[in-house]
């Protein structure tokens, strides 16, 4: 297997290896964005709930 | 049967059982990928007219294959959201369209990435590229609207609406090869008759397809879980589910 050869890809090695890069950063992204989605739900959820207890508690007097 | 139907359709039983379901998408989606991407790069002949260059081959037209199935799963989940008011449906399609759009634009850089060492062009106004394109912005409108209408049924109804009138284009990017003059290469899988590539690039070809599939299915699930706990959040089931957290 000869390396240099492979990264060379016969001469188009920046069409091909930035195509590869982009998919990379694409599957990626679509995997990092849900993540990072799902805190910021759960989190906005939790803060509404002790918002919500915080007004019970100002409101029983 | 009806009652079935809403049970399984509940989005809180969906988000109990999608849990088990998304590392076995994940997991075989990474394996087949790594598997098709090895085959693809390592064994696959040079091509006699592209040389190397027709690598790209293995992520371009699976990232294109992408956008249009995610695009029917959306406009058909919202199909189904819009005339039987299944809201687990409208989560589903909100949930894809990011991911149908990523894919859209992943096929189009690497197409460009493709036509300027083959074509001389990294773009060209052909029926195949502007069809992809219109593919585009349709999800962006449809993501657009989603975020404008405060409203959520309103902007379910309206997205599903876009999405719908939509799937007039996925018949005209595929077809486009045949119906006018394009630079664009003509059908070599997706047709009534044998494939005409070789089976050495067919296989990782089809493995890569295969393998951007099940990323598909493990990421709408993620992504439709988060939905069903952001529309359900005054509910009683995610109320407990956070408290529990």
């Amino acid at each position: 297997m000869n390396w240099s050869e492979f990264f060379n890809m016969g001469g188009y090695a920046f069409f091909v290896w930035t195509s590869y890069a982009l998919t990379l950063i694409v599957v990626m992204a679509n995997i990092i964005s849900p993540i990072m989605q799902r805190k910021k739900v759960i989190s906005r959820i939790k803060r509404a709930i002790k918002r919500e207890q915080l007004q019970k508690q100002n409101s029983v007097k | 049967m009806w009652n079935w139907i809403q049970r399984f359709s509940s989005p809180k039983y969906f988000y109990a059982m999608s849990a088990a379901l998304i590392p076995w998408f994940a997991i075989s989606a990474l394996l087949i990928g790594v598997y098709g991407l090895y085959l693809g790069l390592f064994v696959a002949p040079t091509d006699y007219q592209q040389g190397e260059s027709y690598r790209i081959i293995f992520v371009h037209v699976p990232a294109a294959w992408m956008s249009l199935f995610i695009y029917m799963v959306m406009a058909i989940s919202a199909g189904i959201g819009l005339i039987w008011q299944i809201r687990l449906a409208d989560m589903v399609a909100a949930a894809s369209a990011p991911i149908g759009a990523s894919f859209t634009f992943l096929a189009l850089v690497t197409g460009m990435l493709w036509g300027k060492p083959m074509w001389g062009a990294y773009w060209v106004w052909d029926a195949r590229l502007t069809s992809e394109l219109i593919l585009l912005f349709l999800y962006f409108g449809y993501m657009a609207l989603q975020s404008a209408i405060e409203d959520q049924r309103s902007a379910d109804k309206a997205s599903g609406l876009l999405a719908i009138v939509g799937v007039v284009n996925i018949p005209i990017i595929h077809y486009s090869v045949e119906w006018w003059n394009t630079l664009h290469q003509g059908a070599t899988v997706t047709k009534f008759d044998k494939p005409s590539m070789h089976i050495d690039m067919l296989i990782p070809l089809l493995l890569m397809a295969v393998a951007f599939k099940l990323f598909y299915a493990a990421v709408v699930l993620v992504r439709t879980r988060n939905e069903a706990l952001y529309r359900d959040r005054n509910r009683r089931w995610v109320r407990e589910l956070i408290e529990r957290m």
